[in-house]
């Protein structure tokens, strides 16, 4: 398929359609931020043996958006002594950079916002851009919970993104493409050839398949703590630092950072779902195969993911900073090294 | 602009400044309204000074004004997690002072409620101390179950928190009909709920990595500081004043004293002093059956409560095995109605002031799962 957006297939290209492309990603990310605040509502609730939200709408389906407005109408709090110009850029720089990484996410055959062939690179290289906002904002707020809270996250972001980047490097070395569009590709059919389970080929892949299920699970692992989730949310550990790096903001602010954390876990959910889970490929052969039914696995997959972060989130306790390190270089980076060294031993063998 | 700085600097010869961080009294997790003024050093603590004072409400100051019966609500106030325990040492007290000796069915009720309100107590404690550790879900099953001890409470006073219920000679009221049941049920409960936890949070990883070889309190250091309760026995000394010097009746049951002996990390730690309280959960169980069994459900509860408490002049120390650990109450009276003087040895307060003594050294949120393991209510070090 030459053509991978229908938007310009449709309408051509042209400055309407273009907007509408940068456009149309955004209104998925609001949407999906809802529906991923009421998920998280609900499911720690049930976890909880608790109601969780009812009073906004039937069964409090509502309560995402009250949520929304109340801090929009909340006082916009910028302490005295803070850097004001960092401080009030830091949430948008934080969701820039989540939402920049959409720019590349296939969500069907025929629509991916960019057609890029360094995708997962130009992921890696954005996706910092939101620490950057992190320690912006902790440091231009003045405040010593937040300044830990910063340090903190920089820290782990920068020794996170080393094994999920090797991760990711280990099925870019089977499909030698980096273009998001060419990896699902690669994985059309059934569930089988999905890179979970080495990806398409013979029967003679079977001994890199517990590797690739591996290095999924390192990269997932990675992503929790690039997306500050428990038990990696020690940037924000509230029985620590108040609230990490957010302390000082309030109002729409604040809700910039909520929002670009939720962004952000979709992010990381279709790396996964891309590369591993196969994207837009229905898992059963042809059975619900098609465009249309792309962005419904896409999406489908994705949230499943992101369900899990949720799962997790209400489930496990918090690391400590020190343990966070340990478990990122000393086990997840050797490991993810040793999965790397095979898969490219497989690639040369074949 | 300045001169251009050196760049072959050693590593030894960087020096990093020291942070002094105020931990407090508005920080979520202090228990309250304790402030902790940190030096830290990076993620390290150097330094920890508690400043006290914030809650604090002159109760005994206002014990000398107040009645002896109206002291009983004061009481309340001070551990108000287990407040039954608190009035319980009052009432004995006053009870050796006056030299009235409760029926059996009162002192099973009160050996019932005080082991009910333990595990009220080490519910909050475990639970928050989970909640330090990032586990959100725990603390709502431990409250969840909590509910249903309020609820018996609640039936029996009126009151869910500060109950007043205990009386010089007697009780406020009867036991409903049903309460054996209630508590049976409670006691269930409170078993299930503890074997979830054990896979959920206690042995958990993430858990056991947190909270093992943290803030260890040796003993010798446990005992010149007069630490007690599960601080104490999470050092692995087997001290209780329930078996050491039974009071009440509490030698008629059979009974167990849990300590830490170190299963996980060494004895002193954060997860010794946790297993202890979810440990005595389980004795206290054990206890409550006991005496469900034991005790006579006839009898009037009020026979012995005097209508104006008017002790001779004399004092008394009168000192119980809390939940928290010995809370000592010094009662001087005049031979009036009101007391002389009433002086408290405030558990928490004692026990929280080991806590610059085993902080130093651990990180930052290490400190914060070492004052929870501690489990202080400032309610009673401020007093």
């Amino acid at each position: 398929m030459e053509s991978i957006n229908f938007l310009y297939e449709l309408l051509g290209k042209n400055a309407l359609t273009i907007t509408l492309v940068v456009i149309l990603p955004l209104g998925f990310v609001l949407i999906y931020a809802l529906v991923a605040i009421l998920a998280e509502l609900k499911t720690s609730a049930w976890i909880q043996e608790r109601l969780g939200p009812m009073r906004t709408g039937p069964w409090g389906i509502l309560q995402p958006v009250a949520e929304v407005i109340k801090l929009i109408q909340k006082e916009d709090i910028t302490p005295a002594k803070a850097d004001k110009l960092l401080y009030n850029a830091a949430p948008f720089i934080v969701f820039t950079g989540a939402y920049s990484a959409f720019a590349v996410i296939p969500f069907s055959e025929y629509f991916a916002p960019s057609r890029i062939d360094l995708g997962l690179f130009y992921i890696f290289a954005v996706g910092s851009i939101s620490a950057l906002g992190i320690v912006m904002g902790g440091w231009a707020s003045n405040n010593k919970y937040s300044m830990m809270g910063a340090m903190r996250s920089v820290a782990q972001l920068i020794s996170y993104e080393v094994p999920a980047a090797i991760a990711i490097l280990s099925i870019v070395v089977l499909t030698s493409t980096m273009n998001l569009q060419e990896i699902n590709k690669l994985q059309t059919g059934w569930f089988w050839n999905w890179f979970l389970f080495g990806g398409p080929g013979t029967l003679a892949k079977w001994w890199i398949v517990p590797f690739t299920i591996i290095l999924c699970m390192i990269y997932f692992i990675a992503a929790l703590a690039e997306t500050n989730r428990l038990p990696f949310d020690i940037p924000e550990g509230e029985s620590e630092l108040v609230a990490g790096f957010h302390t000082e903001y309030s109002g729409i602010k604040f809700a910039m950072f909520f929002f670009a954390e939720y962004a952000y876990m979709f992010v990381v959910a279709a790396i996964l779902t891309t590369v591993f889970l196969g994207g837009w490929n229905s898992p059963f052969g042809n059975l619900m195969q098609g465009p249309g039914w792309g962005v419904f696995w896409f999406i489908f997959k994705g949230f499943s993911v992101v369900m899990v972060q949720i799962w997790i989130r209400w489930t496990l306790p918090r690391f400590r900073v020190d343990q966070l390190m340990y478990l990122g270089w000393k086990i997840l980076l050797p490991i993810s090294f040793v999965c790397f060294l095979i898969i490219s031993l497989y690639v040369m063998l074949k | 602009m300045g001169e251009l700085k050196r760049l072959d600097l050693e590593y030894n010869q960087l020096t990093s400044d020291k942070m002094r961080l105020n931990v407090g009294p508005q920080h979520p997790s202090t228990h309250g309204v304790l402030r902790l003024e940190v030096v830290v050093d990076g993620e390290i603590v150097t330094e920890v000074i508690p400043h006290l004072g914030y809650l604090h409400r002159s109760f005994e100051k206002y014990c000398e004004q107040m009645t002896y019966v109206q002291v009983i609500p004061y009481i309340d106030r001070m551990d108000y997690i287990s407040a039954m325990n608190n009035e319980w040492v009052y009432v004995m007290g006053m009870e050796k002072l006056m030299g009235l000796k409760v029926s059996d069915k009162v002192e099973y009720i009160r050996v019932i409620l005080a082991e009910l309100n333990r595990i009220a107590n080490h519910q909050i404690a475990v639970a928050t101390f989970g909640l330090d550790a990032g586990a959100f879900t725990p603390f709502l099953y431990y409250f969840r179950d909590r509910e249903h001890i309020i609820w018996v409470f609640e039936k029996l006073s009126g009151a869910r928190l500060l109950y007043n219920y205990f009386r010089v000679g007697g009780l406020a009221a009867d036991i409903y009909d049903g309460f054996k049941e209630d508590c049976l049920n409670i006691v269930k409960r409170v078993r299930k709920t503890n074997e979830e936890l054990m896979d959920l949070l206690i042995l958990n990883g993430i858990f056991i990595k947190r909270t093992a070889n943290v803030g260890i309190l040796p003993p010798d250091v446990a005992i010149s500081y007069a630490c007690s309760g599960p601080v104490l026995r999470g050092s692995g000394i087997k001290y209780d004043l329930r078996k050491d010097e039974p009071y009440s009746i509490y030698d008629r049951f059979d009974f167990d004293i849990p300590v830490g002996d170190g299963e996980v990390g060494v004895p002193g730690d954060c997860w010794n002093r946790n297993i202890v309280r979810v440990r005595e959960m389980e004795q206290s169980c054990r206890i409550i059956e006991q005496a469900l069994e034991q005790m006579d459900m006839e009898g009037d509860v009020k026979e012995l409560v005097p209508r104006r408490v008017k002790p001779p002049a004399g004092e008394v120390y009168m000192r119980a095995e809390n939940p928290k650990g010995d809370l000592g109450l010094y009662i001087v009276s005049d031979g009036t109605d009101k007391p002389e003087r009433i002086k408290a040895r405030g558990t928490s307060f004692v026990n929280l002031s080991v806590i610059p003594e085993i902080s130093k050294g651990y990180m930052f949120a290490d400190l914060i799962l070492i004052l929870g393991s501690i489990d202080i209510v400032l309610g009673e070090v401020d007093r």
